[in-house]
């Protein structure tokens, strides 16, 4: 096991330094200056901005410098916004993002177990074919659309929750539920197809011999063996939730990190732009791992050596 | 249970012949005439292949039917609603060319700006017609999904198929590879390489070309270094058959229901990806149309002027839903785990 986890942070640390050795090549090939009002400045007064950021030393130096700050924990300072590290704007937008995320994955897998369990229960009732259409529903909108939609009829048109910004609970409300579609949605698919295998196997047919009640079978018996397949899902499903609260924060205008990462684009404020993209990619790396040794874990019957599946 | 009576003629002895024992009843089917039989079960998926289809032909002849070009824009027509001549008099369908203003007052926008004329799907704010951007918009999502089938076809199963089949140093070195793509968030790639290569369609097309693969190598990779154990790999190898000859004419057919099922989920995370990037403002930039660009620009008149994000978001849904259905279909179809 420690071996294991050891290759794989090998393996990780790899991962992680191409991705910053490639954003970093690439930032430098963009077309575009990050200084917004370029056209404006005098040679010399853009000699001096290039000087303070380190921009006018040569590319393999400063790819060094780089290098060597991110060991710091320092991802340089911001273009956009004047002399505010990066590190500090990442931080002050993690908190929300985090929520949000956090409550999304949460509602989608709670809520989409629960329809799952209750579809294979009922297969083929209406029950079952509704909750299908749920989740095709859910599997099939974009979030961005879900959002737009959400914000318009429940938000303005019915007013229950308020339509934008981060102010309270009530605010995460919509795009809670937005985010949460897609997680639900596949979750929801994933139980049934496991509960209805596992109702169908001799343990649970001698459950129901020895006169377990209907509630014992299918909560303490088969779902507890069908949840194990789930935990695989929950990493591909925080990836996909990382795509979709980039444009939903956006929507809802929630001060989180996929907000930043688009608006730091749209100004080629560079550092912004790998911090992000590496923030983005430690995390999904620690996901996987994460996952990876849960599945572990859980069901001993994986092999370690044949890794993901 | 009600007690029948059974009389001795319902009776008749069976004629016992060794020769015909051994007779197949039933006409052996083929692959693929199994698989469709199977997938004609699936009324959804039928009738979303068919959805499919009609959608393909309209994204081609839709965008040339009501006469105004994609960048075509007419001022005086801004942000006209739907209206359709013969259904406009029928009060619960909404092409009567109505709006609601924001205190709830109902107007007809076409009398009001005194123009006659019809707008199937409505205006935009600058005029130009709905219903032809609509469709153009359809023709780039289904472009993407024909473009992913293709990279996942073309280099996914030719990469798992030659890393899990030659194995060895090959493997390894491949595998490495796809490891660490794997590991890169596809988000970050993908927007990466459109900030470096100019936003618009060949962009996308570059940056799905380098992500899109990655999952149907692994898979081809598993299903390979299952199958090239087997003994008619074995058997043909024997005979002489040299590697290209085995991987395409014994490996490939044993690999085709996964390939298929592998493609058909790529395709709807591919139209989403364009959508997505389109909607964020990296995808086509105008006067171009697709749906992303189409909702993103619709959304932000959403309170005045609904129609114009619901036309081409009930358009993307309905293509995602059509081409999850089918998927659902032709897993259920290909899987023999599914076999019923």
């Amino acid at each position: 096991m420690v071996k294991y986890i050891g290759k794989r942070i090998v393996y990780m640390m790899i991962t992680l330094f191409l991705i910053v050795t490639f954003t970093f090549f690439l930032m430098k090939l963009i077309p575009g200056t990050p200084f917004t009002n370029a056209s404006k400045l005098s040679e010399t007064q853009l000699a001096i901005m290039k000087e303070k950021y380190g921009l006018n030393e040569p590319v393999p130096i400063q790819y060094m410098n780089y290098l060597l700050n991110i060991l710091k924990g320092d991802l340089g300072v911001s273009f956009q916004f004047n002399n505010v590290e990066v590190t500090n704007i990442l931080m002050d937008s993690l908190g929300p993002s985090m929520v949000l995320g956090f409550q999304a994955i949460v509602v989608g897998t709670v809520f989409g177990v629960v329809l799952g369990v209750i579809s294979s229960l009922r297969r083929n009732t209406w029950v079952d074919y509704s909750a299908t259409f749920v989740a095709v529903i859910g599997k099939s909108i974009p979030s961005f659309v879900f959002a737009g939609l959400l914000q318009y009829f429940v938000g303005l048109k019915l007013g229950w929750f308020p339509v934008a910004f981060w102010k309270g609970p009530e605010y995460s409300v919509l795009p809670t539920i937005a985010l949460a579609m897609f997680p639900l949605a596949t979750a929801s698919r994933f139980v049934r197809t496991e509960m209805i295998e596992v109702l169908e196997s001799d343990y649970i047919t001698l459950a129901k011999a020895k006169g377990a009640s209907w509630f014992e079978i299918s909560f303490k018996h088969a779902l507890r063996n069908a949840l194990i397949p789930v935990a695989t899902i929950l990493g591909p499903l925080t990836v996909n939730l990382m795509t979709g609260s980039l444009v939903v924060e956006q929507i809802f205008g929630i001060p989180g990190i996929g907000e930043q990462f688009v608006k730091s684009i749209m100004v080629n404020d560079y550092p912004v732009i790998m911090g992000t993209t590496i923030l983005y990619s430690v995390f999904f790396v620690v996901v996987i791992l994460i996952v990876d040794l849960l599945y572990v874990i859980i069901d001993p019957r994986i092999r370690l050596a044949g890794g993901r599946v | 249970m009600s007690q029948t009576k059974m009389s001795k003629n319902m009776f008749e002895p069976i004629e016992l012949n060794l020769a015909k024992s051994e007779e197949i009843a039933k006409p052996s089917l083929t692959f693929w005439q199994d698989a469709w039989r199977r997938f004609k079960k699936n009324k959804a998926a039928v009738v979303s292949l068919v959805i499919i289809g009609l959608l393909t032909m309209m994204s081609l002849i839709g965008p040339h039917l009501s006469g105004y070009g994609y960048d075509e824009q007419i001022s005086q027509h801004a942000n006209l609603p739907p209206r359709i001549s013969m259904l406009e008099n029928i009060s619960w369908l909404p092409f009567d060319g109505e709006l609601e203003k924001k205190n709830g007052d109902v107007y007809n926008a076409y009398e009001q700006k005194n123009v006659d004329v019809y707008y199937w799907f409505g205006t935009d704010s600058l005029g130009r017609d709905l219903f032809t951007r609509v469709w153009k918009g359809a023709q780039v999502s289904l472009y993407i999904a024909l473009l992913a089938a293709l990279i996942d076809m073309v280099i996914g199963v030719a990469y798992g198929m030659i890393s899990g089949y030659f194995g060895g140093k090959v493997d390894n070195i491949m595998q490495r590879i796809t490891e660490v793509l794997i590991s890169i968030p596809n988000l970050v790639v993908v927007i990466l390489m459109i900030l470096m290569l100019k936003p618009g369609i060949l962009s996308i097309t570059i940056a799905l070309t380098i992500t899109g693969w990655v999952n149907m190598a692994r898979v081809v990779r598993a299903q390979v270094l299952k199958l090239k154990n087997q003994e008619y790999v074995l058997a043909a190898k024997t005979l002489g058959a040299s590697n290209k000859k085995i991987m395409v004419k014994h490996l490939l057919p044993n690999l085709t229901g996964v390939i298929i099922i592998n493609t058909m989920f790529t395709i709807p995370n591919a139209i989403f990806f364009e959508a997505f990037l389109s909607f964020i403002g990296l995808g086509l930039q105008p006067p171009l149309a697709s749906l992303g660009t189409l909702i993103d620009d619709g959304y932000k008149v959403l309170q005045l002027y609904p129609y114009q994000m619901l036309i081409p978001a009930v358009m993307i849904s309905l293509i995602m839903i059509c081409f999850n259905m089918v998927a659902d279909g032709l897993r259920d179809a290909f899987d023999p785990k599914m076999r019923d």
